[in-house]
């Protein structure tokens, strides 16, 4: 949900819901990697409300399309790391069983 | 410096220009501006935690990426994070696994972290039909030692079952059935090196858990008096099919990830029967459903040595260090200097320059902002490799989700 002004659509609040730290941190962290971010933070208003706001001011560009951008920044970077990830578990257990069999073939 | 201010307000006119760009590039050329690039100490600050003996400095992450635009370096990671992002695996066994994750900021890490520990969907007993229970341990606290056994079973072949009636696809039943006879023979399945002559007591284990493919046996008590003899007794599941006959479990059943989890013990002539309904669920619910026991990450260790530490004074430090950082190296005429060996085991705990300002002037300790040693240990449930595929998926769900609200 977002809460922002009519008049001015480079500043508003996104609120949402079923959210915590995990996600506002992380959001925050690529928002601020942007430099159409003014201003960027979160705030969780009560702790037994599944909810976080977050704060978004712009240079200019509407504040909703900067956000969207920052969560497609984040897959981005989600999906590399998953792929990195993966890759190196497969090159570890690949370099472990070469040298599994050098073991056996030298017994 | 007024000049430059003067020329920044004022129109643009060609000799102002001109004159702004001489005095930039007068100021870009002095030997102590370095452009470009961040001076060492604010790099330093940038990208290492320095811990002193009474407290770290430098703590902070820098995430604005105009930080240091001034100085004309670029703050921002994400244009570099695919070229400079490693992961390196250090070690990886069944349930549990180190790897190092370099070039990320905490907040993404941390995400990870928390995802894993509260997020990741595990299945976890959360119904128990009790039909007798005589022994000493009340039926909560016998629910409560049930809803913590970690069960082995894929929960991505699961439901969530968001009020729907328990079916095969969001519920797994387990039975169980042990009684303690009074002669101390035990009755139920047999299990070898269990049976022991003259014993009176027996010990419930988590492998007395029998899976029941088909549902729960316990017939509805207001269906039972009233359906008719020749269908089924309506039961406490209604499983439209057999679990053990979908091709993903025939070849790996379901079943407690480790049989020698003591859940109850029985005296002579105590029972238990029960049916226990096991459910897809997420960590921050109830920790039953966390699949990780637990999940952490540390920053890397740096220490380094800033001047000499030789003879006496090596050989004190190596033997204050508690886990062993630090080694002597012969450099000659029997003179002795400590060295660095092992920077990745230090916990930092300072005990290395506690004793004063000298110690602190001859050893920095700090830890890389950016490189995390992260250890996953699972309960069993998945493997830890998968369990941190799947935590990322949900950190993207998330992320999906979001933009998806704002349409």
């Amino acid at each position: 949900m977002e809460l922002g002004s009519l008049s001015d659509p480079t500043q508003s609040t996104f609120s949402l819901v079923d959210e915590d730290h995990t996600f506002a941190n992380a959001i925050r962290f690529t928002l601020n990697q942007d430099p159409r971010t003014k201003f960027c933070g979160y705030s969780i208003p009560h702790p037994s409300d599944n909810r976080v706001n977050i704060r978004i001011q712009t240079t200019g560009d509407p504040a909703k399309d900067v956000f969207k951008d920052a969560c497609q920044d984040l897959m981005v970077m989600c999906q590399h790391v998953s792929n990195t990830f993966n890759k190196a578990v497969v090159d570890f257990k690949l370099s472990n069983s070469v040298e599994g069999m050098d073991i056996e073939s030298d017994s | 410096m007024s000049s430059s201010n003067e020329n920044t307000t004022s129109s643009s006119g060609s000799e102002q220009s001109d004159s702004r760009n001489d005095t930039l590039d007068f100021i870009e050329k002095l030997s102590d501006v370095p452009m470009g690039k961040l001076p060492p100490h604010i790099d330093f600050q940038r990208t290492r935690v320095d811990c002193k003996a009474d407290a770290p400095i430098h703590t902070d992450t820098f995430q604005y990426s105009g930080a240091y635009a001034s100085m004309g370096v670029d703050n921002s990671l994400l244009d570099s994070f695919s070229s400079n992002f490693r992961v390196e695996v250090i070690r990886l066994e069944k349930d549990e696994m180190e790897f190092d994750m370099i070039g990320i900021d905490p907040a993404i890490a941390n995400a990870f972290r928390r995802i894993l520990i509260a997020e990741v969907p595990t299945m976890a007993i959360e119904r128990v039909l009790i039909a007798n229970n005589t022994s000493v341990i009340q039926d909560e606290v016998l629910s409560h030692r049930l809803g913590l056994i970690p069960i082995k079973a894929d929960p991505r072949l699961f439901e969530f079952t968001e009020n729907n009636a328990a079916n095969e696809k969001n519920t797994i039943v387990f039975g169980l059935k042990v009684r303690c006879e009074k002669q101390g023979k035990r009755k139920g399945p047999k299990r070898e090196g269990q049976e022991q002559d003259g014993q009176t007591r027996i010990t419930v284990k988590s492998k007395d858990l029998v899976w029941l493919p088909n549902g729960s046996n316990f017939a509805l008590e207001s269906e039972g008096s009233s359906s008719n003899s020749s269908s089924k007794p309506k039961t406490y599941t209604s499983f439209t099919c057999s679990q053990d006959s979908l091709p993903e479990f025939s070849s790996n059943p379901v079943g407690p990830t480790d049989g020698d989890i003591t859940i109850a013990r029985l005296g002579p002539g105590q029972e238990i029967e029960l049916e226990a309904l096991a459910v897809k669920g997420i960590g921050k619910t109830h920790a039953k459903w966390s699949p990780v026991a637990p999940a952490w990450y540390r920053m890397l260790p740096e220490v380094i040595i800033l001047k000499d530490i030789e003879d006496e004074l090596a050989e004190k430090l190596v033997a204050t260090c508690p886990v062993k950082v630090f080694d002597i190296e012969d450099i000659g005429n029997g003179k002795k200097r400590a060295t660095v060996a092992r920077p990745r085991k230090c916990t930092l705990c300072r005990e290395c320059i506690r004793e004063g300002k000298g110690w602190e002037d001859s050893l920095s300790l700090r830890r890389v902002k950016d490189h995390f040693i992260f250890t996953i240990e699972s309960t069993g449930v998945l493997p830890p490799e998968v369990l941190f595929t799947e935590a990322v998926k949900i950190l993207q769900d998330k992320c999906e989700r979001a933009i998806t609200d704002l349409c």
